[in-house]
């Protein structure tokens, strides 16, 4: 009886740790795998995703991995020095315009899952870290494990992912020299027309075809 | 300005070979030109005709044999990843980095014998990692800077330094020890389909991303090789722009500036130590 009793403070006591982590922060490795996990479930059972419903695995990535990066960084990094002479309308176009071109992209490649295995490295980072990187290597029968690390940054009580880079390139940073290129070719305005156009040549409905 | 240029004619792209070389001897990055790429226009057209080889004849090449059974093109890629640890493994040596080369040589001696010639990479199982080495990544390693940025007919993206490594990569390649000339280049061929169809797929990816696709994939490679040299940890270049409030380091982030931040990254050696 008495053993019992003591399983039952011990197995409310781990209940209690467990919400109490909850309410707090969410270690920045911890929420990538959780994100991950969540997806990677999802796209294991669902059919459609599977056979390229790219509509699907779009708003697959918007409701479950989109609340936890920050588009607005993204978006700044890859301008790079030209964001500074955007005005804020155009900031938040660029954001919007930026943020759909890379969600309609990897959704497409969320659709080419096929029961790789995500192996996550041990975080290298102190308690007061504000900017850490969680490793992670994508494993597939056959070929040589991809390496994806996503940066992250702490903002307040939570982590946004403001970089991934997949075999050491980021996926925002590549992007720098084209930005930039548009910019001298066409001004801030000439780089969103061309944004714009790409995400209209991209959309899900036109791709899907292919 | 329109950066997709038509397949010229043979004057146009004779002249912009002339303008290419030009940039080459003065070494002069034209107004607005990437630092790394001094030979733009050369390199354009060489990716045009690559684009164009690609699309009538690796990409459907590299299509067919994507309908292989899994298991026979993972033998396929096993087997010409057995005879390249070689290599790999005299290049992790030649780096100082004598534990991966050790590694290199017991994943050889497994998979050539275990691993029934390569065809089942049992070293992995157990634990050997795979590495990924070559002769420009040594250089490199060493502090060879990559030179200006160079398109390679059929081969694509590479640099002067890469280049010109290859030659030695080729040379100490174990298909070219073959003598038989038949055997040699078919093997050849086997493994280039076998290296094409594994990017089936992140191409089109790389198409959907890109504005423009000739931009996107020099900046992928590279980021790809500094990666690569520093073996996957490369520190993150600091990024002099990525500060929303800062208005008067005008002169800190122009462009010569931003040009020179991978150069001034520590050198990979110092790594080392951690």
């Amino acid at each position: 009886m008495k053993r019992f009793t003591s399983l039952f403070a011990a197995l409310v006591l781990g209940l209690g740790i467990q919400f109490s982590a909850a309410a707090n922060t969410v270690a920045p490795d911890a929420l990538v795998k959780s994100v991950s996990d969540d997806v990677i479930s999802i796209v294991r059972q669902d059919k459609a995703i599977q056979s390229g419903d790219t509509h699907k695995a779009v708003s697959l990535v918007e409701t479950k991995v989109l609340p936890y990066f920050d588009f607005a960084h993204m978006t700044r990094l890859a301008v790079g020095k030209d964001w500074k002479q955007a005005s804020a309308d155009q900031k938040s176009t660029l954001t919007q315009e930026f943020k759909t071109l890379l969600v309609r992209t990897y959704s497409n490649a969320l659709t080419k899952y096929r029961d790789q295995q995500i192996d996550f490295e041990p975080l290298k980072a102190k308690p007061e870290d504000t900017d850490v990187i969680v490793r992670t290597k994508v494993r597939q029968a056959g070929a040589k494990p991809v390496q994806i690390d996503y940066n992250l940054e702490k903002q307040g009580d939570s982590w946004k992912v403001y970089d991934v880079l997949v075999a050491g390139v980021s996926l925002v940073t590549n992007y720098r020299d084209e930005f930039g290129q548009e910019v001298r070719a066409g001004g801030i305005d000439g780089l969103i027309k061309t944004l714009k156009d790409k995400n209209k040549q991209i959309d899900p409905a036109v791709a899907a075809k292919k | 300005m329109k950066k997709n240029s038509k397949p010229e004619s043979t004057l146009v792209r004779r002249s912009t070979l002339a303008i290419g070389l030009t940039f080459a001897v003065t070494g002069c990055a034209g107004p607005g030109g990437h630092p790394k790429d001094p030979l733009e226009p050369m390199n354009r057209a060489t990716f045009q005709f690559n684009e164009k080889a690609d699309k009538y004849v690796m990409r459907p090449v590299a299509e067919v044999y994507d309908q292989a059974p899994l298991p026979v093109k993972t033998g396929v890629a096993n087997f010409f990843g057995n005879i390249a640890d070689v290599w790999i493994g005299v290049n992790n040596l030649l780096q100082g980095k004598f534990t991966d080369g050790l590694s290199d040589g017991g994943r050889f001696l497994l998979n050539s014998t275990v691993g029934l010639l390569g065809v089942f990479d049992v070293a992995t199982e157990i634990g050997l990692e795979k590495h990924d080495e070559d002769l420009g990544q040594t250089l490199g390693y060493w502090g060879v800077g990559d030179g200006p940025y160079l398109v390679l007919p059929f081969l694509g993206p590479s640099n002067v330094r890469d280049g010109v490594s290859l030659i030695g990569d080729f040379h100490f390649d174990p298909l070219m020890q073959l003598e038989d000339v038949g055997a040699r280049n078919s093997l050849t061929g086997l493994r280039f389909v076998s290296k094409r169809a594994a990017l089936l797929g992140a191409d089109t990816a790389a198409e959907e991303a890109a504005l423009d696709k000739y931009g996107y994939m020099r900046s992928f490679y590279i980021q790809y090789r500094r990666n690569q040299i520093f073996d996957g940890q490369p520190p993150r270049e600091k990024d002099p722009d990525d500060d929303d409030s800062s208005d008067n380091d005008k002169a800190a982030t122009d462009k010569s500036a931003v040009g020179d931040a991978a150069d001034k990254s520590p050198s990979p050696d110092k790594k080392e130590s951690q």
